[in-house]
């Protein structure tokens, strides 16, 4: 269901730069012009010779089949949604998943500040990427008004956007009146109270959250009556199930998006919203909540879920899903690899350890990681075509041959006098084979390049 | 009268009224209950009239689950026979339960070895390291006290660099297992390209008519002579290819030419793990799955996965305090990583700790379990509920 670039040409004005003064959209070619807004290289806005008509047309077109939402303002600001396919295979997925973490409106003044303290400075570093958490869910837990709008108003200090967690229109009004210039999104909509949280969507133009547990025509009625009201941006809750149910919650997830990225069913074309959070209902324990908690987050990331809010917040919970998150919304148009060549790490000087690895992004950066001030090391790198070492020698790109070209492209051997070059140790079965390829010595080093310097400073040790 | 003005106050704020079986005297109702039941009537009609234009609009909008119509099947690959219960792999028509019933439950195979396993991360060893010594007592465990459906044995120690036991000790090692345990196997090599078909000829033999699995073939060894080992002495065979769909396609073309057919072949498209790369086998097992419902023949055999990769990532098992308790980190790689290629389309895991296998399993189970049979919780009210 992807649009083509000839689907978009079709609608622009074709003049093919003739009848344009000057191209404003700066391409060659209308055709030119239509293949980057396939790609989403450009934006429509600089074509100044569409008719409003086809300018129109042309914008509903070009929407992603999921519409894009921003929540927050300014600094304060997370887009949620835009994608347009299934699988990311296809194309890619736009819009990393939203990590929140919920907080009570009854906390005491110390627990509310330390937890948000501990939200706003949870981060993991991975391959070279600070990863951290997106918003904060602000729930009313009190079911009281007053106390709802006096936190929502100390979440004004923080550096996340909000989400406020309410069914009760009074309570939402509350906090709105404090934080409802800062966009927050308004959790949530139900049959019960639509009026009511429509009326206020609207007044504060804020996005909102449908929460229909279970009940996919229900959300599509309400969905309807919305979008009838004028409201456009809205989020999907059709309710996060775990134990038993969480087979119901993977249905509704996928056919929701199902719908709006094959159908375009225009009362689904909107971002999902997934509760992990939800567990701690039912399981107490807090290992194993924390356990079931990600592993809920898990499978509702894979199949479409744009926030995710959960009530843990221990890193070794939240490090799984911040890696699994960086997994699966990377452009797999981007190759994976880095450039092969010879790369130098420290002081160096003609004694100095050869290490080798392979220009696999991820096993690059792991690498460079664990030897980056901390040791001072040459570090040849390999052209697997982006391959990891094991999957590498499997598939043949990891040779003895290409090895020994390495060596001698680089110019290694002008720059050491030694001869002796340390693999990974997951490439062992190939070391006797590059020795006699290249006429180097070939020492097998640490399987997992986190033991790298404990190696050096035992071979050190040695010599 | 206390439950009277209770029921009273509750219905101050109500906008429709059940009534389940509910019994009164009939005085008790016309005295206490109609004045408060007008009055409640009375503002609910009040609400409803306002939301009656939305309302009316939307009761005409109705949802139809999107199923969709896939020309191909996955094929059914039975595993255990003669004195093994059997275990089904494969048989979906769809790629979701709500679109068609799935024929079997995922299925999880526990890693026992014929070696100790040193290098075995600790909470994987702390469960196992009373039975390491011998793969029967291994095996055991793990079907008894962990529930393992199937067991891999491993026959590493056949590797020329390990121990290099001889194909007559593999086989050996097989038998010890086979008595051991009834569910069905799956039997690897070492690994070496070399040795790896002679160890699987030698395993197949002595485990005739049992139906194991053998793992594996792929395009680095005399794959033919792991084929002609299945179908001499009725095993199935796992094709293994590297995050390659194309790769896949040759072998498991080659291996049909061999005499083995699509229910005697199950795939191994390559996991990696959760964080080195798991989206490659993402993609690949995705598009294998759509391919063999689509009708590619060639692609549509069940898959397998090695979770057990998963416990390779340092973050599953590198201490490191700022990172948490390795107990803890190591189960979740190994669930995310086995999860999120379930999603895919895999049939059947590779596994090493109890706790991984427990959760993986019991959410399997809901994946193919039949669409809206469960009941759900009422998470109405979750906001204030959660504490």
């Amino acid at each position: 269901m992807q649009v083509t670039a000839m689907d978009i040409y079709r609608l622009l004005p074709q003049t093919n730069c003739e009848d344009c003064d000057v191209a404003a959209c700066g391409e060659a070619s209308c055709m030119a012009f239509a293949t980057k807004l396939s790609e989403k290289e450009v934006q429509l806005e600089l074509c100044t010779e569409l008719s409003e008509e086809s300018f129109n047309k042309l914008e509903a077109l070009l929407a992603p089949a999921v519409r894009e939402i921003t929540i927050g303002t300014g600094d304060k600001t997370i887009t949620i949604g835009g994608d347009e396919v299934l699988y990311r295979y296809e194309l890619t997925y736009y819009n990393p998943t939203a990590l929140v973490i919920d907080i009570s409106d009854n906390l005491s003044d110390a627990e509310f500040t330390e937890r948000v303290k501990t939200i706003e400075e949870t981060e993991f570093e991975r391959i070279g990427e600070i990863l951290t958490l997106d918003a904060i869910a602000l729930r009313n837990t009190s079911n009281d008004a007053v106390k709802f709008a006096e936190a929502a108003a100390k979440l004004k200090k923080t550096k996340l956007p909000l989400i406020l967690c309410s069914f009760d229109p009074e309570s939402m009004k509350a906090a709105l009146e404090n934080v409802g210039d800062e966009r927050p999104l308004i959790y949530a909509v139900n049959e019960n109270n639509i009026e009511e949280m429509t009326a206020l969507a609207l007044e504060y133009n804020c996005p909102i959250c449908i929460f229909a547990p279970n009940d996919l025509e229900k959300m599509k009625q309400i969905s309807h009556n919305l979008r009838e009201n004028g409201i456009e941006d809205i989020v999907l809750d059709p309710g996060t199930y775990v134990d038993e149910g969480v087979g119901d919650s993977l249905d509704n997830f996928v056919m929701i998006r199902r719908l709006a990225v094959e159908e375009r069913d225009e009362d689904f074309r909107f971002p999902l919203l997934g509760i992990p959070a939800l567990t701690w209902l039912y399981e107490k324990d807090e290992i194993k909540g924390g356990i079931k908690e990600a592993t809920i987050a898990a499978i509702l990331m894979n199949k479409y879920a744009d926030v995710l809010v959960f009530h843990g917040t221990d890193i070794w919970e939240l490090i799984p899903v911040l890696t699994l998150r960086q997994g699966i919304y990377t452009d797999p148009r981007k190759p994976q690899a880095v450039d092969p060549g010879l790369y130098e790490f420290g002081d160096l000087d003609e004694n100095s350890p050869v290490l080798m690895t392979t220009n696999f992004a991820l096993t690059f950066y792991t690498v460079e990681g664990d030897v980056k001030g901390k040791v001072n090391a040459y570090l040849l790198v390999l052209d697997t075509e982006g391959r990891a070492v094991d999957v590498s020698l499997a598939g043949g790109q990891l040779n003895a041959e290409a090895v020994a070209d390495l060596i001698k492209e680089t110019g290694i051997e002008n720059k050491v006098k030694t001869r002796k070059l340390i693999i990974p140790g997951l490439s062992a079965p190939v070391s006797g084979e590059i020795e006699d390829e290249s006429g180097w010595e070939v020492l097998v080093g640490p399987r997992d390049s986190s033991a790298v310097p404990g190696f050096l400073d035992d071979l050190k040790e040695k010599s | 009268m206390d439950k009277m003005s209770q029921l009273l106050k509750l219905l101050e704020k109500t906008d429709y009224i059940e009534i389940n079986e509910f019994r009164m005297d009939f005085e008790e109702l016309e005295l206490q209950l109609m004045p408060a039941m007008q009055r409640v009537a009375q503002q609910v009609v009040t609400k409803q009239a306002a939301v009656q234009k939305s309302m009316k609009m939307m009761e005409t909008i109705e949802f139809a689950p999107p199923i969709k119509d896939y020309p191909g099947k996955v094929a059914e690959v039975q595993l255990g026979a003669g004195t093994r219960k059997p275990v089904y792999l494969g048989g979906q028509q769809t790629l979701y339960r709500f679109e068609e019933s799935q024929p079997h439950e995922p299925v999880v195979t526990f890693d026992v070895f014929d070696i100790p396993m040193p290098g075995l991360p600790r909470p994987i060893r702390e469960h196992f390291s009373d039975v390491m010594e011998h793969p029967g007592d291994w095996a055991k465990k793990a079907v008894k006290d962990f529930g393992a459906n199937m067991v891999t044995i491993h026959l590493i120690g056949t590797g020329p660099k390990v121990m290099d036991k001889t194909p007559r000790q593999a086989a050996e090692d097989i038998e010890e297992v086979l008595q051991a345990v009834d569910v069905p196997l799956v039997v690897g090599g070492s690994g070496d390209p070399q040795k790896d078909p002679i160890i699987l000829e030698a395993a197949a033999m002595a485990a005739e008519g049992e139906r194991c699995l053998l793992a594996s073939a792929n395009l680095d060894l005399d794959y033919k002579r792991v084929a002609k080992a299945a179908v001499d002495y009725n095993h199935a065979v796992l094709s293994w290819a590297i995050t390659d769909i194309n790769m896949q396609k040759t072998l498991n073309k080659y291996l049909m030419k061999e005499g083995l057919t699509q229910n005697d072949i199950v795939m191994d498209p390559t996991t990696c793990a959760l964080g080195y790369g798991i989206e490659f086998s993402i993609d690949v097992i995705t598009r294998t799955r759509l391919a063999a419902l689509k009708g590619d023949k060639d692609l549509q055999m069940p898959m397998s996965s090695g979770t057990t990769n998963a416990w390779g990532s340092r973050e599953a098992w590198m201490k490191n305090d700022a990172w948490g308790p390795t107990d803890y980190r190591g189960p979740i790689w190994e669930i995310f990583t086995g999860l999120t290629m379930m999603l895919c389309g895999v049939d059947i895991f590779m596994m090493l700790h109890p706790l991984s296998v427990q959760l993986l399993s019991e959410i399997g189970s809901t994946f193919t379990k039949e669409y809206l049979t469960t009941d759900v919780p009422d998470i109405s009210n979750w906001i204030t509920e959660l504490e």
